[in-house]
């Protein structure tokens, strides 16, 4: 008679050696799921400013304060990076930057990319609204 | 489904440490992942010392070696050692691939970690349970197919036709960029991955094959093909240079293509 042998799963993420190319593809899911919930507050927002000066003094002194402000800048770099993100995968989906050089390149270049352009939006709103 | 977290019979737990060899001038540190299917307990990491001066360069000259001087019970797969089989595919530092092509120098870590392909039933130490990847495999139906009377001679292919080929045929079935996969860890019962899907190109590619609608049919399936979310583990980890992500790219459009 043969006995069944539980046999136990190899070691996988616990051991295996984080890549950038790894790495990216979770922070676009994560992002993804950070921008359902950063949408609702712009849906707040919205119904803020479509329902009078006092609801909209209370939104705007929420998003005026710190951490208003870090949630808005997370925000921010969750949809500049995802957008980014999003156009790396079409490359891919379209097939080209499969090569070694190339994909590395892209992935650094949604990272990097990501991040400049919500540092360069957040100086922008800084200087035309004045953090407001 | 995604499980972060290893069942509890799985956890590695201790290990022994085998004395440095005598004599020795100059070792290099082995942890090997180690499971016994006749002992009762959990998986562990055993310490090796190899004698460099007496060993090859290879990860699997060290474990060879420690299987003659040291350890006769440790188990692992091994062939032509020239990178040829694919037997010896394993986790070596957290990088899947062929113990006989990587060199135990290369490593930049102190010690050479070697466990066994990520995420498969242990059969014992570093031979991992390839059944499910095998069936996978065959279910792409890697022959030709064809509906026309076979040739008098050969089934004539053009050069350019058979340069199409080039970067697909060459795979070993190692399986070192399927149990790379995070997407074929959590959903390898579903998810064809990226070795059956690098075949399935290669039967698609092929100019002399007649039944590439039904293959493209059978992979048009959120999972088999659509769970490959371009993670690019798969062509980091081929031994071979091959590259996997591109090839079902390609499967991918293919599906795109024939609705246009």
């Amino acid at each position: 008679m043969t006995i069944r042998i539980e046999r136990p799963l190899s070691p996988h993420i616990q051991i295996y050696r984080w890549t950038l190319t790894m790495t990216l593809s979770i922070v676009h899911r994560a992002t993804g799921m950070a921008l359902y919930f950063g949408t609702l507050l712009l849906v707040w927002w919205l119904f803020a400013v479509s329902s009078g000066p006092g609801a909209y003094a209370a939104v705007q002194s929420f998003t005026a304060s710190w951490i208003g402000q870090l949630i808005a800048f997370g925000y921010t770099w969750a949809l500049m990076h995802h957008m980014l993100s999003g156009v790396r995968h079409l490359v891919w989906d379209l097939g080209y930057g499969f090569k070694p050089a190339e994909r590395e390149w892209l992935t650094r270049a949604t990272l990097i990319g990501g991040i400049l352009l919500t540092v360069l939006l957040w100086i922008v709103a800084y200087a035309i609204g004045g953090g407001r | 489904m995604v499980k972060f977290a290893l069942p509890r019979n799985s956890k590695v737990t201790g290990g022994k440490t085998w004395p440095k060899p005598e004599g020795a001038t100059e070792t290099r540190e082995f942890k090997v992942y180690r499971w016994n299917p006749d002992d009762d307990s959990n998986p562990s990491i055993d310490t090796f010392y190899v004698d460099v001066n007496e060993c090859g360069p290879r990860v699997l000259d060290g474990l060879i070696w420690i299987k003659d001087h040291i350890d006769p019970t440790l188990t692992f797969r091994r062939s032509c050692r020239e990178g040829v089989c694919g037997s010896c595919a394993m986790n070596i530092n957290g990088q899947n691939t062929l113990a006989c092509t990587k060199s135990m120098h290369d490593v930049a870590a102190d010690a050479v970690k070697v466990s066994p392909l990520p995420h498969q039933p242990v059969v014992k130490d570093l031979v991992p349970d390839l059944t499910n990847f095998y069936a996978q495999y065959a279910s792409i139906e890697p022959w030709l197919k064809t509906t026309t009377p076979t040739p008098q001679k050969e089934w004539r292919q053009s050069r350019d036709d058979r340069e199409k080929l080039d970067g697909l045929y060459e795979c070993i079935l190692c399986a070192c960029c399927s149990t790379a996969c995070p997407s074929y860890w959590w959903n390898s019962d579903r998810f064809l991955g990226p070795a059956a899907l690098l075949q399935a190109a290669r039967w698609v590619s092929d100019s002399r094959d007649e039944a590439t609608g039904e293959r493209l049919d059978y992979l048009e399936d959120p999972f088999r093909l659509y769970r490959c979310h371009t993670i690019l583990n798969c062509t980091k980890a081929c031994p071979k240079n091959l590259n996997p992500a591109e090839a079902i790219a390609m499967l991918k459009l293919k599906l795109v293509e024939r609705q246009m």
